[in-house]
């Protein structure tokens, strides 16, 4: 291979002209959406079903709300990625190392939400935090917070069963991941890790992360981009099977079934949703369009949020990865802490709703 | 000859970011060995806490994310 390659550099763009992009893609994206009602209509209106039959609801749902999803998914994945661009598992590590439980919960929580975050490097941040004096509790707090607060659940929440919902979920996720992170704190539970995270504990000799790269806005804007398209290459599969089974459940399942199975009367109903929601593995792009169709339908709205926490919240490939780190015995204790939390929300909405 | 080592656990990006290694080191000319390290042990005591990480001769210069080309052959060049 003696040729040289041009180097793979990216069209240098001046940041006035960036900045100009991201306006007028904002303006495009506006008149996308205002004009999605009447566009999904017609398209209804072009397929051989009548739209007032069972099927024809079902299609309406479908083709007006994949691309609204998609839409505002778009938008505010590529805010949350420049958001999150500010912050880094580093600083965030330094922001919580040696902080007191209670206050240290309630910041992990938070900055679990705006910290980019992979379930797929839970273990070295696990280690990371805990070899830099971030007290267990509240690296369990952050845990708890990053996977289940996220943007991904809250747009769609926002775009298919309303923003008080959404509201309500980001409260009580917040809240679950603070308490259960606290209660983990006072029950001292760190000879329950495993021996080698122990070890590291003791006597860490573990490089700190590398140094601060300094980015522009234009580098920001990339890093948006970048997010956009890496959740859409996840997700977009399990939105368009939500959304399908969603509207299935919307045209055909009969009303007093739900009602009856998820309505609030039935005592059983809410840790039921959260036993069968822990070994279901979707996110939250998958678990929410069935959500909506089952609110629709007349299920408790306590028992379905419980059912969608436990989904997104407590899912097996992530006990997987944290057994790494953790003995069974601790696994079974986030699980049993997180689960309480979410059978108290559940119980409190049904009793409210 | 340079080593380099991409650490993650062997998601879709951290493949990426090898490759993008590889293909940037080519483009100027430096010759290059790239190792994936995909042993969450080995990853978290490298200091890497949001993957992949990049270290080159042992310095880690990045973490988290795919990196951005310019950056990448700046520090393939010092």
């Amino acid at each position: 291979m003696a040729e040289t390659h041009a180097a793979p550099i990216s069209p240098q763009w001046s940041p006035r002209a960036r900045h100009g992009a991201v306006v007028a893609s904002i303006f495009v994206w506006y008149a996308v959406y205002s004009q999605l009602p009447s566009v999904s209509e017609w398209i209804v209106s072009l397929l051989p079903v009548n739209r007032q039959s069972h099927a024809g609801e079902a299609l309406a749902f479908f083709f007006y709300d994949v691309p609204k999803v998609l839409l505002l998914l778009t938008l505010i994945v590529f805010a949350m990625g420049v958001l999150r661009s500010y912050f880094s598992a580093e600083k965030t590590r330094a922001v919580l190392s040696g902080r007191r439980e209670g206050i240290g919960n309630a910041m992990a929580a938070g900055l679990g939400v705006l910290t980019p975050f992979c379930s797929c490097s839970a273990v070295p941040l696990f280690i990371g935090f805990v070899s830099a004096g971030v007290p267990l509790g509240v690296t369990f707090s952050f845990l708890i917070a990053a996977p289940m607060v996220n943007e991904v659940a809250l747009v769609l929440l926002v775009g298919l069963v309303g923003w008080q919902v959404a509201v309500t979920y980001l409260v009580f996720g917040l809240g679950i991941a603070m308490a259960a992170g606290y209660v983990i704190s006072r029950l001292r539970l760190e000879g329950w890790l495993q021996e080698w995270v122990r070890n590291i504990h003791v006597g860490s000799a573990i490089p700190p992360g590398p140094d601060e790269e300094a980015l522009g806005l234009a580098d920001r804007y990339r890093m948006g981009i970048e997010a956009v398209r890496e959740i859409f290459a996840k997700v977009w599969i399990w939105i368009i099977l939500g959304i399908a089974m969603g509207a299935l459940i919307h045209g055909f399942v009969p009303e007093e079934l739900m009602v009856r199975i998820t309505g609030a009367d039935a005592w059983w109903s809410v840790p039921a949703a959260v036993v069968i929601g822990i070994p279901m593995y979707t996110n939250a792009a998958g678990v929410i369009p069935i959500v909506e169709a089952l609110i629709g339908k007349g299920a408790a709205l306590g028992t379905v949020l419980a059912f969608m926490m436990s989904v997104i919240a407590l899912s097996l490939p992530e006990m997987i990865i944290l057994r790494q780190v953790l003995t069974l015995r601790l696994i079974a204790v986030f699980i049993g802490v997180v689960g309480c939390g979410i059978l108290m929300v559940g119980y409190l909405f049904n009793l409210l709703f | 000859m340079k080593t380099i080592k991409v650490y993650g656990p062997g998601c879709k990006r951290c493949e990426a970011t090898a490759e993008l290694v590889r293909e940037t080191a080519q483009s100027l000319a430096i010759e290059v060995d790239v190792e994936k390290v995909t042993d969450p042990h080995a990853i978290a005591l490298a200091g890497v806490m949001s993957t992949p990480g990049i270290t080159i001769d042992g310095k880690l210069v990045h973490a988290g994310g795919l990196p951005d080309v310019a950056k990448l052959a700046s520090w393939l060049k010092a």
